[in-house]
């Protein structure tokens, strides 16, 4: 293992990740909700479970989380923080296949790296710990088969 | 009220993003690739944002309940089972494929990047498919048990 020290951005990480983990416990200390995006995204779909607590009452909430998100690039823009560029690595049909892949795994898995890798770990959950592991092994091993063994072209 | 702490919680949480750059794909697969150059940015923001969410969650759980409503909603921590397992590993796979997680899959969409609108585009009917799959599935398994307590959580 070599560190890319020209890529370690240390400092933009922990303010970055200080305002996820603030945004966290902002929103489990004032609604009592866990922030995991692909279940707040996940429900407001098509064919979410009906019967969780209070689905009905839960629309609203979730639809302006999502619009929070959706309105970060816009905040970004009009002060002074920079949007980093966005570079994909591979074509689209592998993006497809790959927002295929992240949008069923995460709802048969219930959570991300928000709702288990932020959340679940930060509140002791076995669950969360382990779904992080496996999901974080997965993902090194992806990467390892496409960067190391194929070489998959921009 | 509601509807506003969670519109300010996901601009935060975006804002978040955006800042660790963690809405670009690049550092995230730089993060996966250990044996390759490996960049430990995304170890940094997990750990910072941790800390601050362990503090957040020790605090509304000691409290008993959140602050602008009555019911703290939180999912049960076990068991690890099939499901948990199977559906991070396909969640894992395609991480290391694309880069994008939901989170920042949505941010650098609004951010007007065409990749990751066909991410998100694709990732929407993946959630959408599960949703079925996984109605239909504990649907099935009730009207197999005589048990109801099985999908009670």
């Amino acid at each position: 293992m070599t560190i890319d020290w020209p890529a370690f951005t240390p400092g933009s990480a922990l303010i970055g990740g200080l305002l996820i983990g603030f945004a966290a416990a902002f929103l489990v200390l004032s609604i009592g909700r866990i922030a995991g995006i692909s279940g707040i995204l996940g429900n407001l779909l098509p064919g979410a479970p009906a019967g969780r607590p209070g689905s009905g009452g839960e629309r609203g909430w979730r639809l302006a989380f999502v619009l929070g998100l959706l309105a970060a690039p816009g905040l970004a823009a009009v002060s002074a923080v920079p949007m980093p560029p966005v570079e994909t690595l591979v074509d689209w049909p592998w993006l497809v296949a790959a927002g295929l892949l992240v949008g069923l795994g995460t709802r048969i898995g219930s959570g991300c790296t928000s709702g288990h890798g932020v959340c679940g770990i930060a509140r002791g959950s076995l669950r969360g710990l382990i779904a992080t592991l496996t999901f974080m092994a997965f993902g090194i091993a992806t990467v390892f088969v496409l960067e190391h063994l194929l070489r998959v072209p921009a | 009220m509601k509807a506003i702490a969670a519109f300010l919680c996901g601009l935060t949480l975006g804002v978040g993003l955006i800042v660790s750059q963690m809405t670009n794909p690049a550092k995230v697969i730089g993060f996966l690739d250990i044996t390759g150059r490996w960049d430990p940015s995304l170890g940094v923001v997990m750990g910072s944002a941790l800390l601050v969410a362990a503090a957040g969650f020790a605090w509304v759980e000691r409290r008993g309940r959140p602050m602008l409503s009555g019911d703290l909603a939180l999912p049960p921590r076990w068991p690890v089972d099939g499901r948990l397992l199977g559906g991070a590993a396909l969640f894992g796979v395609g991480w290391g494929i694309g880069g994008f997680c939901p989170g920042p899959a949505l941010v650098a969409t609004a951010g007007l990047s065409i990749d990751a609108a066909i991410f998100t585009a694709a990732m929407l009917f993946g959630m959408a498919v599960a949703n079925r799959l996984v109605e239909g599935a504990s649907a099935a398994r009730r009207a197999f048990s005589r048990e109801p307590s099985d999908s009670a959580q």
